[in-house]
């Protein structure tokens, strides 16, 4: 284990990944502190230009709101979201995948039709369709979200515990009168950890983009500030106001690049012997 | 000469488990001959051929030496003359000949771009001698041949195409890196006189790497052999092998599982341990809406008793069904057809939970070592898990895998450790212990000991020679090699194509086959020749034991 | 035969799963809350009682589930899509008259992203650990994490706000009146910031994608064979790693046309580009369900398009697929 955190901590992208999003991180618990008034109350004259007036950094929007408490405050709604749906998809995808590689036939065939299906469809059309015919809200679109991103999981869950099942460790445990749960549990899933979590982290990356474009289209929780809401509002005043549209899609970019760089700098470190080869 | 090395280091890059693959290295082959370099894993003999040729990894770079060919030190040569040599003056064969063909290009386009790369010959005259090359080793159709993709061919024919390729410019040197180890030993032992008649009909010198000393008693004109990265013993390999003179050449000679087997053992008539009648098992595959679907029939018919304390011996090439008659008598597979009996028991009969609590009567041990234990759970656990199912107490099974480490020649500090830290052969015993700790009327070994190198192997097999006579096991012994099986097993039975085509005790077999399949195994086997150096060391050897 | 065969399964493989999304379609509608009629007619509560009747009766809405099923089933495999209440046109003539535009959309991108993206990172992978490998793996890595309407915005921002170079705003010049050719050269003018901004996202991954699959194919043993033949270097990586490594990319564009085809809705929206992605948000506007399923309907149709092209390129490019028993 100590070795893993060593090359982790050699991975110059990781290391750049765990700091920005630590900062994100941080901005999202301190935001009641750093700004105490709701990102919705106008506080001062609209379009603001950055750094016009003291404490507004980011100026202010069209209709006189703060952009750095909208900034703040949507770090919030992009991590729960991109955290909690990546949960529910997990769970989604983690069963089925399991399920179908380790007892295959015609199970393992039904269910990644099933998957595939669902690889098919548009994935971002059917959020929308989700999301729209649902009601805005926070939990309708981590609910679409997840609908849409859990095929992957289960993909790589039955590959690995295809090739896992037919492992000879695997075999041994069935000779020796374990049971299915008892196999599933304590030899297959815990070496199917590290492409999970490394996956995983890609995908709250994702699910942040997603949330993003649904509000973006006007689909975000009417009652939350988001970082997409914030750049659809702005984006019919973009050339009079730039920075409207400008920092929200900055602080969307370096979330997602941070989970990015997470996520490959963990994948390098599993395995350090694809990783040098592709240095 | 042709090519000699002299003096040569390779340094491996930093962070790797030694300072250097091979260490002050010297060899030479001259035209018309055959150098055999033999060793075992990590002996440096593959890094030694890929330094001739000049296909060393990455990272891995000779330090020291010379290698001296035509007069020029090719270490020395800018990389653009090294390359026009690869392929014209020094040709190469590997290992793998599943996928040293690119999958996606046709075998006539690969074989002329040999040519090509050398800017020899007109399109029509490369595609004329491509043909020319296909028949001279011995392909059948070479039309369809030139025309098909490597996917459509077996591995033997993959290799002739490989040889094709590298005799293509009539190079004065061919590698050969452990060409036919990915083979059948039929297979095999056409590769080997393929290269033999080649060799000797174009006067080329050949550099065949290998692990196996039957091989080199069967092709070799001189031998050196490897350990550790330096040269330990090199000479005529007759002279070698008959008179090792370094301790090493000599236990790897030893280590050699001999053609001859030992003396057969008096086994008391009893009741068999395990009786299987008209198993079968066919496999489906494809199929759907569009396609056919293909079956194959793995196992066909297969019947036999084994004896309690006997150790039966199923040996095939790949495709005869052996690892599926054995998945299956252990219940990892559903077979179609047939029934299995333990003792009295209808084990083929037992399923679901019933069958899970009946297990530990039928225990596996695994081929691969290093996928056989579960990398995430410590050697304590590996060896109690089962018993700790089959309701013993976890203390008692603690005291008997500790006892069972003993057993197979392991100390009881190994059970705090993790299977990363042990050798392929302590693997392996790990393995035998697990197997054991549940008990088992019968223990199946599915190729055992075929991932170990020969010393390893060897001492394994003494193992299960050894827990054979003190634990009276019944053993089925499934393996691809005949001289292997003939060590361990009382009777041997021979499959082929999914059927039995041969049975009876291993003394009998041996003097006598039946089927002439069997016999085409035992003459396939290398270096076992009538006049051949290691018979005569072994008969030697037998006769100094009485 | 076989091609012939393989191309017949994928296609019958297409319509299964089209039948799957009209049924799911189905389901969506009946997972709204409220009135089914309602969400069929547009806005909740908003359309007239008669027409909903109507609705009601049409699609047998009183009768059971199964019954429901199969006429709303039936009427889709006779190209009935419905009506849209709000833009008072059948919702299958409103697609088809935005289709054309998401084609050429759509399909740019996903050309110039398998183009661009191969490209990219075969040059990245050639020289590992350069300073082009560092700058393409950088950009990628960039654009990865970039939402794309918000690289849309900034393309505006750039391209035609500061430099002026390109159109910020639909597929033609109003009032332009060109015909002919000059028409075709206004249309592709207008195309260039679209569908470059559409296809970066994609030519990220497949940049990455093939950077990797490069490597790893490098790395193999017919490649060391091809070294023992003294092959350049060049015609090594042309001939032997490029080939076996574009596989690997195909499957995955392959798999991700539905992204292209959604991410659309994003770049439509923001170009004002006349297709069914731009219908889709003016769908979701006006909450008109009905022209939203269909429009999803429909661009899911186009994936099983873009999927079958894919098939086909595999069918090119492995000769396995056609040769295999």
């Amino acid at each position: 284990m100590m070795s893993f955190w060593r090359r982790v901590a050699q991975n110059r992208g990781a290391v750049i990944g765990f700091a920005l999003l630590a900062v994100v991180i941080l901005v999202a618990l301190l935001a009641p502190l750093l700004y105490d008034q709701s990102p919705w109350r106008m506080v001062q004259r609209p379009f603001l230009p950055p750094m016009a007036v003291d404490g507004f950094w980011f100026g202010t929007d069209t209709l006189g709101r703060d952009i750095g408490a909208g900034l703040a405050y949507g770090a919030q709604v992009s991590l729960l979201i991109g955290l909690v749906s990546t949960v529910v998809a997990l769970a989604i995808g983690v069963p089925l995948g399991a399920i179908a590689g380790y007892f295959g036939g015609w199970l393992d065939d039904a269910l990644m039709r099933f998957t595939e299906f669902f690889q098919t469809i548009p994935s971002f059309a059917l959020a929308i369709v989700i999301v729209a015919i649902l009601e805005p809200s926070i939990s309708s679109i981590v609910l679409a979200i997840a609908l849409v991103s859990w095929p992957p999981v289960a993909r790589l869950v039955r590959g690995e515990f295809l090739s896992l099942r037919s492992r000879e460790y695997v075999q041994a445990a069935v000779l020796s009168g374990l049971t299915p749960p008892a196999i599933i549990f304590r030899q297959v899933l815990p070496n199917t950890i590290s492409p999970i979590i490394v996956l995983a982290s890609l995908m709250v990356a994702s699910a942040i983009l997603l949330e993003s474009a649904l509000s973006f289209l006007g689909l975000g929780d009417p009652n939350v500030v988001s970082w997409g809401y914030m750049i659809g509002a702005g984006r019919t005043v973009l050339r009079q106001a730039w920075w409207i549209c400008v920092f929200p899609g900055v602080a969307i970019l370096l979330t997602v690049l941070s989970l990015n760089l997470i996520g490959e700098g963990l994948n390098d470190a599993f395995n350090p012997r694809l990783a040098r080869k592709g240095r | 000469m042709v090519v000699s090395v002299e003096g040569l280091t390779v340094a491996l890059p930093e962070g790797a488990d030694r300072a250097f693959a091979v260490e002050d290295v010297t060899l030479s082959v001259a035209a018309g001959e055959v150098l055999c370099v033999v060793g075992e894993s990590g002996s440096g003999k593959s890094v030694t051929a890929n330094a001739v040729i000049g296909l060393l990894p990455d990272g891995v770079e000779p330090v020291a030496g010379r290698i001296v060919m035509d007069g020029r030190d090719l270490l020395t040569l800018p990389d653009a003359e090294r390359r026009a040599m690869r392929g014209r003056d020094i040709a190469m064969v590997f290992q793998e000949p599943m996928t040293a063909l690119n999958p996606l290009m046709r075998i006539g386009d690969q074989i002329s771009e040999v040519f090509e790369a050398h800017d020899a010959l007109s399109a029509r005259e490369r595609r004329a001698r491509a043909l020319t090359l296909v028949e001279e080793v011995g392909l059948p159709d070479p039309e369809k041949i030139l025309r098909a993709y490597p996917f459509q061919l077996s591995g033997g024919q993959r290799q002739r195409v490989m040889i094709a390729m590298a005799l293509a410019l009539e190079p004065k040197l061919l590698i050969a890196d452990e060409p036919t180890t990915a083979l059948d030993v039929t297979t095999q032992a056409q590769i080997l006189r393929l290269v033999g008649d080649l060799q000797s009909k174009r006067g080329m010198a050949v550099l065949f790497i290998t692990h196996d000393i039957g091989v080199v008693a069967e092709i070799a004109d001189r031998v050196t052999v490897m350990r550790y990265g330096r040269v330990v013993e090199e000479g005529q390999a007759g002279q070698v092998i008959a008179a090792a003179t370094h301790p090493y050449t000599q236990a790897l000679i030893a280590a050699v599982p001999s053609l001859i087997p030992p003396p057969p053992r008096e086994l008391p008539v009893v009741p068999p341990a395990l009786t299987v009648e008209g198993l079968s098992k066919t496999f489906r595959s494809g199929g759907g809406f569009f396609a056919k679907a293909r079956e194959v029939r793995a196992v066909n018919d297969v019947s036999f008793k084994l004896r309690r304390g006997e150790t039966l011996g199923i040996v095939g090439e790949s495709g005869s069904g052996k690892s599926t008659a054995g998945r299956c008598i252990v219940r990892l597979m559903e077979p179609d057809d047939g029934s299995l009996h333990l003792g009295d028991a209808d084990w083929g009969a037992l399923e679901s939970s019933a069958l899970r609590a009946e297990r530990h009567r039928v225990q596996m041990v695994f081929q691969d070592p290093y996928a056989s234990l579960n990398p995430r759970s410590r050697i304590a656990r590996i060896l109690t898990e089962g018993p700790v199912a089959n309701g013993t107490s976890w203390e008692r099974a603690l005291a008997r895998a500790q006892e069972l480490l003993e057993i197979v020649g392991l100390d009881s500090g190994a059970l705090d450790r993790y299977p990363h830290e042990f050798s392929g052969g302590q693997r392996q015993r790990i393995g035998i212990a697990r197997a054991l700790a549940l008990e088992p009327e019968v223990l199946v070994a599915d190729e055992a000991v075929s991932a170990l190198d020969v010393s390893v192997q060897a001492q394994v097999l003494t193992l299960l020679r050894d827990l054979r006579d003190r634990l009276n096991l019944s053993l089925i012994f499934i393996t691809h090699d005949l001289c292997v099986a003939a060590q361990v097993c009382d009777r041997i039975l021979v499959m082929r194509h999914g059927r039995v085509v041969e049975m009876g005790t291993t003394a009998e077999v041996f003097a006598a086959p039946r089927h002439e399949y069997t016999r085409a195994l035992l003459d396939a086997i290398p270096g076992w020749s009538a006049e051949s150096p290691l018979r005569r060391a072994f008969a030697q050897q037998a006769g100094a034991a009485e | 035969m076989k091609i012939a065969r393989y191309i017949l399964s994928r296609f019958a493989k297409a319509i299964v799963v089209l039948l799957g999304i009209v049924v799911l379609n189905f389901c969506l509608i009946h997972a709204a809350p409220g009135d089914p009629a309602a969400v069929m007619a547009g806005e909740a509560g908003a359309a007239d009682e008669i027409f909903l009747q109507q609705l009601r009766e049409k699609f047998g809405l009183d009768q059971p589930f199964h019954v429901q099923l199969w006429n709303y089933v039936s009427g889709i495999l006779q190209f009935d899509l419905g009506y849209s209440y709000r833009q008072e046109a059948p919702v299958l003539d409103l697609i088809l008259d935005r289709l054309p535009a998401t084609l050429l959309l759509t399909g740019s991108a996903f050309f110039i992203s398998i183009g661009l993206g191969i490209l990219a990172g075969a040059m990245a992978a050639v020289r590992v650990g350069s300073w082009a490998d560092t700058a393409i793996t950088t950009l990628a890595l960039l654009f990865y994490a970039t939402p794309l309407f918000w690289v849309a915005l900034m393309g505006i921002l750039l391209f035609s706000v500061q430099l002026g170079w390109l159109p910020a705003f639909g597929m033609e010049t109003v009032g332009g009146g060109y015909t002919g050719f000059a028409r075709w050269l206004d249309i592709a003018h207008h195309l260039i910031l679209p569908a470059l901004t559409l296809g970066l996202f994609f030519t990220a991954i497949y940049t990455r994608m093939a950077r990797a699959s490069m490597l790893e194919t490098s790395g193999e043993d017919f490649v060391k064979t091809a070294r023992a033949k003294g092959l350049t270097e060049g015609k090594i990586t042309r001939r032997h790693v490029m080939r076996n490594a574009m596989l690997p990319v195909v499957t995955l564009a392959g798999l991700q046309a539905g992204q292209i085809v959604g991410g659309a809705v994003l770049t439509e929206t923001v170009f004002a580009w006349p297709g069914i992605g731009r219908l889709m948000f003016d769908a979701l506007l006006q909450r008109d369900y009905n022209l939203l399923l269909g429009v999803f309907l429909i661009s899911s149709a186009m994936v099983l398009l873009f999927n079958l092209i894919t098939d086909l390129i595999y069918l090119i490019v492995d000769p396995r697929i056609e040769l295999a028993k």
